[in-house]
This record gives structure tokens, sequence and C-alpha cells, in this order.
């Protein structure tokens, strides 16, 4: 338990120095400490998939981060937008703190999970007949690659539209070509 | 209590997208919201003094096939941690779109303050 919580505010200062440095290559180093902060948090709560997922995805993550900061570090962006736009921005966040707080009373307690309490929740059946109905010992690859394997599929299907507008929007070539043909 | 500093990360988060002008520093923050929201979610699974979802030979009952109760009593729940699982190779997939829109918007204007970027023209 108490893990957790040490987890939990190393996390929350990474957040704040990685939101208020201005130097943009030290805040992206920050985002990198929040990621292997919860990869650590996953590992501790039982999620080791998730831990190994989190580790490659952050290593990738922060490659095409620095791809984007490294040598453009010189234009220091100092201040905040102007005041109304602050003082909007504040109340919507306010706003949304206050739903939030009314959320968390509903919560059931850490370490209680909802399915146990609940008899016909699906997640039960995964775990019972998980492996007898699929053959696979780790429950998790049962769910995304079995049970749900539809998500998984909405998945690499919008991955790989994520990746192609990022290509297009990214080249140069065709773009080059179209210029010199117009103009 | 973890519950409200999980919440806490994700309203530092939102407040770094909204009130910063730099577009990394907004994408960062989009970053740290998508972090918490998936603790939240793993942490809503958790049982205390679980176990992962990973089925070892001593899990298996002497008939055959089933589970023993020991099992199926101190498993963690598999169904977030799979959602998860598919929401985070996605938002890899959407920091690559975020950042390539931050890195084309600063070749074409030469800053990435959004306050300055007011002239829009293809």
């Amino acid at each position: 338990m108490i893990i957790f919580y040490c987890l939990l505010i190393f996390m929350l200062i990474a957040a704040i120095v990685a939101v208020e440095t201005e130097k943009l290559l030290s805040s992206v180093i920050c985002i990198g400490a929040i990621g292997f902060g919860a990869s650590l948090m996953f590992l501790f709560l039982r999620a080791p998939d998730i831990a190994i997922t989190q580790i490659v995805v952050e290593v990738l993550g922060l490659i095409i981060l620095i791809r984007a900061t490294i040598s453009r570090d010189l234009t220091f962006i100092t201040g905040d937008r102007e005041f109304f736009e602050v003082v909007v921005s504040v109340v919507i966040v306010f706003v949304i703190f206050l739903a939030g707080i009314q959320v968390l009373q509903t919560l059931p307690d850490f370490g209680s999970p909802i399915f146990a309490q609940v008899a016909d929740a699906p997640s039960n059946t995964y775990v019972s007949r998980g492996l007898g109905k699929t053959g696979a010992a780790n429950l998790v690859t049962s769910v995304i690659l079995d049970f749900r394997a539809y998500d998984t599929l909405g998945e690499a299907t919008v991955l790989f539209t994520s990746i192609i507008g990022a290509t297009v929007i990214l080249r140069k070539k065709c773009r080059k070509k179209m210029e010199e043909t117009t103009g | 209590m973890l519950y409200a500093l999980c919440f806490l990360l994700f309203m530092i988060g939102l407040y770094c997208a909204v009130v910063k002008k730099n577009m990394v520093k907004i994408v960062i923050g989009i970053v740290i919201m998508e972090y918490a929201v998936n603790l939240f979610l793993i942490m809503l699974g958790y049982r205390t003094g679980g176990q992962a979802p990973i089925v070892g030979q001593k899990d298996i009952a002497a008939t055959g096939t089933e589970l023993t109760n020991a099992f199926i009593n101190s498993s963690v729940d598999p169904l977030p941690q799979a959602l998860v699982l598919t929401a985070i190779v996605i938002s890899l997939g959407s920091l690559a779109l975020m950042i390539s829109i931050c890195i084309r918007t600063y070749e074409k204007y030469g800053t990435f303050d959004i306050t300055e970027i007011r002239r829009l023209k293809g």
C-alpha cells in the first residue's frame, strides 16, 4: 500500500515539473519519469502485460517527442495566455474538478473490485472459464484475442489510420512536385 | 485516497493542456491525462493481496480443466487490463499524429506559440 502512495507522489512531482519547467527537453524527460513510474505501478498492481507494453510505448513516445523538440529548444515561450482566456480555462478546470470530486464519493474502496461483488459481471466468466474456452493461460490474452477480438481489430485500424495521417502530414516529396507544377 | 491522487494527476494534465500556449506543452498535458486514466482503470480492478491473471500449474484443479477456487477468488480483474492494453497502443498512435502536426506547424510558421499562429492558409 505504501509503495502505491510513493509512486503516485513521485509521478505527481514529475508532472508538476513537466508542466512548469521552461525547457522543452527537460519537460519531455519528466514525461519519461512519469511513464516509467506508471510502468512500475502497473507491475505492483499485478498487471505485468501492461507494464511491458507501457515500457515499449514509453521508449517509442520519448523518441517521437525528442524528435519534435531537439534543436528547436531555442524558442523559449514563457508566460500563459491572455488574462480572459486564462480565467475561462481555470473556471472550466474547476468545474471539472468539482464533478470529479462528486464521482470520487461513489467509487468502491481501493482493493475491492466491482466484479467481485456483482455476480453476473463478465469478468467472472473470463476468470473462471477463460482457460477452458480459449486454452490461453494468460487471461488478458484470452480476453483481447478471443472474447473481445473485434476490439483488437478496431485498435489495429485506428493505429494504421493515425500512422497514415502522420505520414501524409510529414511527407515532403509529392508536395514539392505539386508546388513546382502549379507555381 | 489513491483515486484522489490519480485524479489530481489528471487535473495537472488538464491544466497544462488548457492554459499553456506552447504546442508541445499541450501535447505533454494530453499525454499526462492518458497516463492518469490508464492508471485509474487498472486501479479499479485491483484486489488486495491478489495475483496476476495468469494461470499457473498449481491453479488447475485435479479434475481437469476447471480452475481452483483460490485462483478465482484472488485473481485481479482481467477486463480493464485488456482494454487498457488497447488504449496504451492507441495513445502512441495519437501521440505520433499530434507531434507530426506540431513539426509541420513549426516548419511553416517557425514557432510553437499558438498565439502567433493566426494566419490560416493552405
